[in-house]
């Protein structure tokens, strides 16, 4: 099946003319972006502020051209369409909604710029604010709205054209925590509901580990990884998206061997363990290597209390020092030194009582199955 | 009844803070425009002097023959208004869309340098040009596209060029603030919703831009109204409108009740007619 958009390596510069005195000095916003994105797909574009999700997002709503490469949507290429004849639209990041215009005359406004007639134009915005509970704010401004109502007419603009694929620039990013909670879930059903390609950008990696099928993440205009969630949070491919996504520990080896799906990392002090490979195995060779590690995957017991560790798995252990220890209600945070490297260390409080005593200084053990760690590429 | 207190004692303040503008208006504005209502309806005793009884007089000669006059003014004002109106609204959206800010002030600089010079001098100079034996006669003689002199000064036309080129700044400079202020995100939005660039001007752009698009007419229709410099020097008797009548009444005739009559008719023209503007542009555009 043809996907819905597909990016062959897209190249967006901007030149910084008027900005610095430079000549013909560019930023390159988007670089070489290659993604395929299917049918009904809830992707997210997740990453830093200025990594060029907006800039992707513009380029495929068509308010910027390419500098090079291909877009297509459908499988048609869209280089000479304008955006007003693309089956795509968007829900802009603070939702420009048309002022001088009420609720139902902004969302009616892309029927009627599509030749619905007035009456029909009327019925279908009626629904579409219907979907999204806004029937009686229908003859109200924008500016007498609260945010998330503006949102859900922004929404019930773009959804009732019908379109192909929904682009999301940061829907959410101008509501407090807890209705942006309420606007995810209802984002996400409406997605299923009407089974339209949402491409939503977003720079919270729990909102798009939450609402997505798959995800990229995108950093100085590359995307370095795309996923799912799953796959982003368990195989990061590099350092960045390890540590873009959740909480993680780095450790610094060589790997020493290379097995079918692990990898024999040695530290520094001659201690060894088993990391899994990325997905792309070969990405990886033999020599120095970074390793992520969540802090969650790892277990701690004091020594001589090896007789709990959990046997069902082959576990990795090592020995370190635990320097820190910090109750922090449903965890306890441990931070522990091994072979130069410190360590945290997350263990949920399951209990009231703690499982071990522990002093601070003391030698303690850690375990993970190899399975846990990922051997990231440079 | 706290809040109400409040809010008193906040307009007591705000009243305090407008008394000067207050006492100033209602000494040099409203009181003259009082004076020049009642003398409206007296009667010219002598040069210069009214008196009683209350008369409708000059009324019927200003809707009599005055009329066409009357008529002249508005029209002339019409035109020239949505003359300047048609540049100055392409002219302002230029220059408030250029990127660079020197380009912008540069632009708006220009559009201001005439008033640099008098604007009696500028007005005469349209006389060294639309002349019988002026300057643009003369290239289109010397060009030989014609035979005779075209009449171009002591017409309407020539006021009407006077007009627009003497207040097109009142038009563009309102209209630049409008535009300068509108955020192109509502355009991306009207394309994404499928409006090609007409009518993502017409729907959006130009709704949203109104403020200056009336801000400037009104700037340039009422001292059109009230022109009388540029129908004295460029009109001639063709060209004559109602500023220079209520000028001859106040001045060389010193008839004070009819210039006063004259003078409320115009008020009430500018008045009814941007009103019913606003008023038709708000309901055609608006949304
Ligand atoms: N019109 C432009 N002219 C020059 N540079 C631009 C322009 N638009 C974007 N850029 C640059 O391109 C880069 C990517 O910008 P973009 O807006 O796509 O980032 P973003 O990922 O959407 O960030 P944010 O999360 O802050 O919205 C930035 O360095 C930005 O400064
Ligand atoms: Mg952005």
């Amino acid at each position: 099946m043809t996907p819905d958009v597909e990016l062959r390596q897209v190249v967006k510069e901007f030149s910084a003319a008027g900005k610095s005195k430079r000549a013909g000095y560019q930023v390159r916003a988007v670089d070489n972006v290659n993604l395929q994105i299917a049918q009904g797909e809830f992707f997210a574009m997740l990453g830093p502020s200025g990594c060029g999700k907006t800039t992707t997002l513009r380029m495929i709503a068509g308010f910027e051209t390419p500098t090079s490469g291909e877009i297509y949507i459908r499988g048609k290429a869209v280089h000479d369409i304008p955006p007003f004849h693309r089956p795509v639209n968007t829900v802009f990041q603070d939702y420009a909604l048309f002022p001088h215009m009420t609720v139902i005359q902004n969302v009616m406004f892309g029927l009627r710029m599509e030749g619905v007639p007035r009456q029909e134009a009327q019925r279908r915005a009626e629904e579409a604010l219907d979907m999204v509970k806004l029937s009686h704010a229908a003859a109200r401004r924008p500016n007498q709205l609260s945010g998330g109502q503006q949102q859900r007419v922004a929404l019930a603009r773009a959804l009732v054209k019908r379109p192909s694929v929904l682009l999301l620039d940061e829907p959410l990013g101008a509501l407090d925590l807890k209705l942006r909670k309420e606007m995810q879930a209802e984002l996400k059903t409406m997605q299923q509901r009407v089974g339209i390609t949402f491409i939503f950008v977003t720079h919270d990696q729990e909102e798009a580990m939450s609402m997505a099928n798959r995800i990229a993440v995108m950093h100085e205009g590359h995307v370095l990884q795309v996923g799912t969630a799953r796959d982003i949070y368990e195989r990061p491919v590099n350092r960045f998206v390890a540590d873009f996504i959740g909480e993680t520990n780095f450790f610094v080896g060589n790997l020493v061997e290379k097995r079918d799906k692990v990898g024999v990392v040695k530290l520094a002090d001659g201690a060894t363990f088993e990391a899994s490979l990325p997905l792309d195995a070969s990405s990886v060779s033999e020599g120095k290597v970074t390793v992520a590690l969540r802090p969650e995957r790892i277990g701690i017991f004091p020594p001589g209390e090896e007789d709990d560790m959990p046997r069902e798995v082959p576990l990795n252990v090592l020995e370190g020092v635990l320097y820190e220890m910090d109750y922090i209600g449903t965890d306890t945070r441990y931070t522990v030194e091994i072979a130069g490297t410190t360590l945290v260390v997350r263990e949920q409080n399951v209990d009231y009582e703690d499982n071990y005593d522990f002093r601070l200084g003391q030698t303690v053990k850690i375990f993970f199955p190899a399975v846990s760690a990922t051997i990231l590429q440079e | 009844m706290l809040e109400a207190q409040a809010r008193r004692r906040q307009q007591r303040s705000g009243l305090l803070l407008a008394l000067p503008a207050i006492i100033w208006l209602g000494l040099f504005f409203l009181l003259p425009l009082g004076i020049v209502g009642v003398f409206s309806f007296l009667t010219r005793e002598a040069a210069g002097i009214v008196s009683l009884p209350f008369t409708l007089e000059h009324y019927e000669r200003t809707f009599g023959v005055f009329s066409v006059v009357l008529w002249r003014s508005v029209w002339i004002s019409v035109v020239s208004t949505v003359i300047c109106l048609l540049i100055g609204y392409p002219l302002a959206f230029f220059i408030a869309t250029r990127q660079n800010n020197w380009v912008r002030q540069l632009c708006l600089f220009m559009v201001v340098l005439p008033f640099w010079t008098n604007f009696l001098v500028r007005t005469y100079a349209w006389r060294i040009l639309l002349g019988d034996q002026g300057t643009i006669n003369a290239i289109l003689q010397g060009l030989g596209l014609i035979d005779a002199p075209l009449t171009l000064l002591n017409t309407p036309f020539a006021v009407i060029l006077g007009l627009v080129y003497g207040f097109l700044p009142f038009m563009v400079l309102p209209i630049y603030a409008s535009v300068d202020r509108f955020d192109f995100k509502y355009v991306d939005a009207a394309h994404d919703l499928g409006a090609n660039d007409i009518k993502a001007f017409f729907r959006v752009v130009l709704p949203m831009t109104l403020p200056g698009v009336f801000a400037g007419s009104a700037l340039v229709f009422i001292p059109c109204v009230g022109a009388f410099v540029t129908p004295d020097l460029l009109g001639g008797t063709q060209g004559l409108m109602i500023g220079n009548l209520i000028s001859r009444q106040f001045g060389q005739s010193l008839n004070l009740p009819l210039g006063s009559a004259l003078s409320v008719t115009m008020m009430l023209i500018v008045m009814v007619a941007l009103l019913a503007y606003v008023r038709l542009g708000n309901r055609r555009l608006g949304g």
